[in-house]
């Protein structure tokens, strides 16, 4: 336990001490307070519509949250690599590995660390989202709980992919290779579900499963669905194995 | 402390380290020799538990390093060749992380970063960035990182590479002052190095081991064929006195070293296993010149190192 909370500060020391983090930060608060903008005209522009007869009542979870969420969701495919580009392709770069590893410290302490540390700095970064989201709440009075859990829903999502990207910086010394390899794989993850638009086979029922996004839809509307609290754990829980076991991989082949 | 038996590790298409065997008593400095690529690296890495070996077994103070890798873990400090250090920490700060890692903390960690600061001569940097360091100082602060958890086995990776003279000067104090407390293997290039402060020597050369023995030993079993310095005064004409050395009985070699006045002084290479010494007294007697030194020539570890890894090369 102690273990993995000295690998995890010395990871979040480390993001905030490189100009990654505040790069990242920065960008991100451009991006979705962007995002969130439109969103807002958007809505104000219909609001003022429906008002004059067209259509129904609208809901600001319905017109604005959400879309600003699942916006969130795609800035995260970017910033997610960049997250985990690092984490393990430069400890083996540097041979800062060796320490980490003759250290009386087991290999799952040493994943894991690393993981929450990026997980740490994610969640720093969607934060930045209720920011944006808080003026809703100065000016008028949304939902809370769609808010809550599309960050959770959000958190588990990132939980994935950098547990997964964190396996592919594992694989290699490479940086720049770790970051694209993990790009092209969240995205794949992300898209799963279009196959669903023209195949109905087993195939793209089980690949609609794998997708990222199917699992986030419920979190959006402010349901937590135990299955795809499972779904998304679960594939954490496989990313951190896999990562560890590709440790200890590596020394058989070092 | 440390036993190898058997170890070999192969890599796709060579073998890195070929069975090698040797032993390393509590408390000794054992210097690791061997050409560039000879496996060094490679045995280090093994006995820390980088890596497992492809066959063979090595223990720890009586730990497995493959079954009881925690263990020999906690017990060991291990230098890399190249020092594992995170640019964007200070010295101190890195010091602590590492002490960390090794399962210290509080107080009793604080003491013991001033404590390595001080000997590892990098107190005057403790705030500075490890990026912002030189060579040698970030190869300093490795060695304190080795050393921050006390432990009994130091495994040190050309420890004093990248280091000015005196700073070498105050690493070999440092190592010998270690010594007897702990047990320390290290490799260097540095052949006086391992003279001044190794007891032991284990030389490899292309993964296979050559020489593993005492450092006394070692030199004497080189000297199967004997060289002998003599100083012969009374014949200022040294060719003459070259020839008629040259004449006795199992010499193989006469080499003229100094002439000086009156005298010359001649290094000479016996044939393998004979004894000279008598024969050389008497002819130079005989002749009425004054034999001022007999004395035999130890040689150098620098010309045995090469007598061993030559022979292997070619074996
Ligand atoms: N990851 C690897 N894959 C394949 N071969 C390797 C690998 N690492 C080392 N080797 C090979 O193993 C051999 C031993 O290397 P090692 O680094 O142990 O040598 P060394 O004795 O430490 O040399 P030096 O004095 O240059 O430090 C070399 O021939 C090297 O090329
Ligand atoms: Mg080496």
């Amino acid at each position: 336990m102690n273990n993995i909370l000295t690998i995890w500060q010395k990871e979040v020391k480390s993001y905030f001490v490189s100009p990654i983090a505040y790069a990242l930060l920065t960008i991100y608060a451009i991006v979705s307070g962007f995002f969130s903008y439109v969103a807002v005209g958007y809505f104000l522009d219909r609001s003022i519509g429906a008002q004059a007869g067209r259509g129904g009542p609208m809901d600001v979870n319905e017109w604005v949250i959400r879309p600003v969420m699942m916006n969130v969701g795609v800035i995260s495919l970017f910033l997610i690599p960049m997250i985990t580009m690092r984490l393990f392709a430069e400890e083996k770069r540097s041979g800062t590995i060796e320490l980490l590893i003759t250290s009386p410290i087991r290999d799952y302490e040493i994943v894991l660390g690393k993981w929450l540390g990026a997980l740490t700095m994610y969640a720093c970064i969607l934060s930045l989202t209720l920011v944006n989201l808080s003026v809703l709440f100065i000016f008028g009075s949304p939902d809370w709980r769609p808010v809550a859990t599309s960050f959770l829903g959000m958190l588990l999502q990132g939980g994935c992919l950098l547990s997964i990207g964190g396996f592919i910086s594992n694989t290699t010394k490479n940086q720049i290779l770790a970051g694209a390899a993990t790009f092209g794989v969240s995205l794949l993850m992300w898209t799963f579900d279009w196959f669903t638009g023209f195949k109905s086979d087993a195939w793209a029922k089980v690949l609609a499963y794998l997708s990222l996004t199917s699992h986030f839809e419920p979190f959006s509307k402010g349901v937590i669905d135990s299955k795809d609290v499972i779904f998304y754990v679960s594939v954490i829980a496989l990313g951190l194995f896999l990562t560890t076991r590709s440790l200890e991989s590596l020394r058989w082949r070092a | 402390m440390i036993k190898v038996e058997g170890v070999s590790k192969r890599y796709p298409g060579h073998t890195a380290v070929d069975n090698i065997s040797f032993e390393v008593e509590k408390g000794q400095v054992v210097g690791f020799l061997g050409p560039n690529g000879a496996g060094k690296t490679t045995t280090m890495r093994i006995l820390t538990c980088f890596m497992p070996p492809s066959s063979g077994t090595a223990s720890v103070a009586g730990f497995d390093v493959m079954d009881q890798s925690m263990e020999v873990k906690r017990r060991i400090g291990y230098l890399p060749e190249t020092p594992p250090l995170y640019p964007e920490m200070e010295v101190a700060e890195y010091l602590t992380f590492v002490g960390n890692l090794k399962g210290m903390g509080g107080n009793n960690l604080r003491k013991r970063v001033d404590e390595v600061s001080e000997k590892c001569n990098v107190g005057d940097v403790r705030n500075k960035l490890v990026s912002k360091l030189s060579k040698g100082y970030k190869q300093r602060v490795g060695l304190a990182q080795a050393i921050i958890h006390n432990p009994e086995v130091l495994i040190l990776d050309e420890p004093t590479s990248g280091l000015d003279p005196k700073q070498i000067l105050e690493t070999r104090d440092l190592i010998k002052g270690l010594a007897g407390d702990h047990t320390i293997i290290l490799s260097t290039h540095i052949l006086p190095e391992v003279e001044q402060i190794c007891e032991r020597v284990v030389i490899i050369s292309r993964g296979k081991l050559v020489a593993t023995d005492s450092m006394e030993n070692l030199t004497n079993r080189m000297r199967g064929s004997e060289v002998i310095g003599l100083t012969v005064e009374g014949q200022p004409e040294s060719g003459v006195v070259q020839e008629k050395l040259e004449r006795v009985a199992g010499v193989s070699r006469v080499i003229l070293k100094l002439t000086q006045d009156s005298s010359c002084a001649f290094e000479i290479e016996s044939l393998q296993g004979r004894n000279i010494r008598a024969d050389l007294a008497r002819a130079v007697v005989e002749a009425g010149w004054n034999l001022i030194e007999l004395r035999p020539v130890s040689m150098s570890l620098e010309e045995v190192f090469l007598q061993l890894t030559a022979t292997e090369v070619s074996a």
